[in-house]
């Protein structure tokens, strides 16, 4: 079975979904608000001759249908970061307040992270987690391009991740982030349809079981946490979020976003999950022309 | 190896610079009043500016500036950004904090017209009618309608010389 059959009795038009599919996805770029602001950028952007045009749903994405985001002025000045344009999801469904204390616990290349660091004002702290040591520079070189000085870097396995350097104190909010098969960015990329395996699935979905787990414990309580993927797989989503409810004091909270999309499903292949699964989000490329997406929000609720 | 027997300087971790001279337990390491005065003195950024953020050396000489602040030392790898290479006789301010913090500015910067400042990028050095101090200067260029800082040039004998690290190098 190839992956995109194996998920067509998950949506609700399995054609449009192939073709969305198989269309290549436009480059996007996310406006920096540390550095600039969107009527600058605008009209940089103008400048420097690259045609764009404003996402309808969120105020600070600009798709660009003809050019790579990283040869224009506004880019060199950090003013702009090419990021698809579903994945500026978590961080506003996060929604961190300046000030506060976050952990991106899956963390490079930074596209979130610095999306977070924003949002918060480049105040509070934010620590940025990575396990790939190789993905520590390219990190610290994107929050450096866009003026991040709030963050903390740490490698590490974020299944074990230490609040040691940080006073021991737990964080008001974490974005769970974590690696998946990524079946979701198959418009970026049409290997994913070629390299897919059911085996990538249940391989990952332990690791991602084991972040989410120790992103809920080092949380306070009432405070915060989004899970993410860019994958339609329930063992990487739904499977999570029920194993995390079942074995931690947290519960999934509804939230809203300017997307269609489709509540989490409570079966797959003969597993039922927890009925509040269907407050966490699917979304599939055809329902807004994007990549695909999964998007869960848990308040911590202490024991 | 600190001459006094005291902290040497490792370059895993993170070090908060000491406040003051009398503070310093590290030979050879600047301290927070030292940096304000930089930039105070060479480029007339007020000292405000910086309230906000403690600054650490990692490795000899790298200067990082952290919103806030955390225990010292830090075993993290990566404290905000890279700010200022001392430990040599002329500091040098790097790309990102001249980005960051350069529109505070008010001396020492060069305002460079539009094809002068992409050589500037892409790593060319140009000769440049600048009357002003020797050294490390800030370059700017207008960008949707206004002057922004770029990063640093030095600028000796009439000449200035894109310090533009090569990762950030484009040719645009
Ligand atoms: C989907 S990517 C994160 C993308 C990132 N949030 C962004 O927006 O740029 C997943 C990341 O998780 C990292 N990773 C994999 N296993 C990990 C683990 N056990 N702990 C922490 N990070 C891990 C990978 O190296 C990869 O960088």
């Amino acid at each position: 079975m190839s992956m995109l059959e194996r998920y067509e009795p998950l949506v609700d038009d399995p054609e449009r979904f192939r073709a969305a599919c198989r269309r290549p996805l436009p480059h996007a770029v996310r406006v920096n608000s540390i550095k600039s602001n969107i009527a600058r950028a605008e009209t940089a952007l103008t400048d420097a001759g690259v045609t764009h045009e404003r996402a309808d749903w969120h105020p600070r994405l600009f798709r660009l249908p003809e050019d790579q985001p990283g040869a224009n002025w506004p880019y060199v000045h950090g003013w702009l970061h090419g990021q698809e344009e579903v994945s500026v999801l978590p961080a506003t469904v996060l929604s961190p307040e300046p000030g506060e204390r976050v952990w991106d616990a899956c963390a490079a290349p930074g596209s979130k992270t610095t999306q977070l660091a924003a949002l918060m004002n480049d105040t509070g702290l934010v620590v940025g987690t990575d396990a790939d040591v190789g993905r520590i520079a390219p990190l610290r070189s994107n929050a450096e391009r866009l003026g991040v000085t709030n963050l903390a870097i740490t490698h590490e396995d974020a299944r074990n991740h230490s609040l040691r350097p940080f006073d021991g104190t737990p964080y008001d909010r974490v974005l769970v982030d974590v690696p998946c098969s990524c079946e979701g960015t198959v418009r970026k990329n049409s290997d994913v349809l070629d390299e897919w395996t059911l085996d990538r699935i249940e391989g990952v979905s332990g690791v991602q079981k084991g972040i989410l787990r120790r992103a809920v414990e080092v949380t306070r309580d009432g405070g915060t946490v989004v899970y993410s993927t860019c994958t339609f797989a329930p063992e990487e989503n739904e499977a999570v979020l029920d194993f995390v409810l079942g074995r931690r004091s947290c519960r999934l909270v509804d939230f809203d976003i300017p997307l269609d999309h489709a509540p989490g499903v409570t079966e797959w292949q003969g597993e039922t999950f927890d009925p509040a699964v269907r407050r966490a989000k699917r979304i599939y490329p055809h329902q807004n022309d994007t990549g695909g997406f999964f998007c869960a929000k848990l308040e911590v609720t202490g024991s | 190896m600190s001459d006094d027997g005291g902290p040497t300087n490792v370059g895993t971790r993170f070090d908060r610079l000491p406040a003051t001279a009398a503070e310093r337990t590290v030979s050879g390491r600047a301290t927070r009043e030292a940096v304000l005065a930089f930039w105070a003195n060479r480029y007339g950024i007020d000292r405000a500016v910086f309230a906000d953020h403690s600054f650490w050396e990692r490795g000899a000489g790298k200067l990082w500036a952290f919103r806030g602040d955390i225990d010292s030392p830090a075993k993290v790898q990566g404290l905000g950004m890279t700010v200022l290479r001392t430990r040599q006789e002329h500091w040098k301010p790097t790309l990102e904090a001249t980005q960051r913090f350069g529109r505070h500015a008010t001396r020492n910067c060069v305002r460079l017209p539009q094809s002068a400042a992409e050589r500037f990028l892409a790593g060319r050095d140009q000769s440049l009618d600048w009357d002003g101090d020797w050294g490390y200067l800030l370059v700017t260029h207008e960008l949707a309608g206004d002057p922004e800082p770029l990063g640093v040039g030095l600028y000796v004998h009439g000449e200035l010389r894109s310090m533009v690290p090569k990762g950030r190098r484009r040719e645009l």
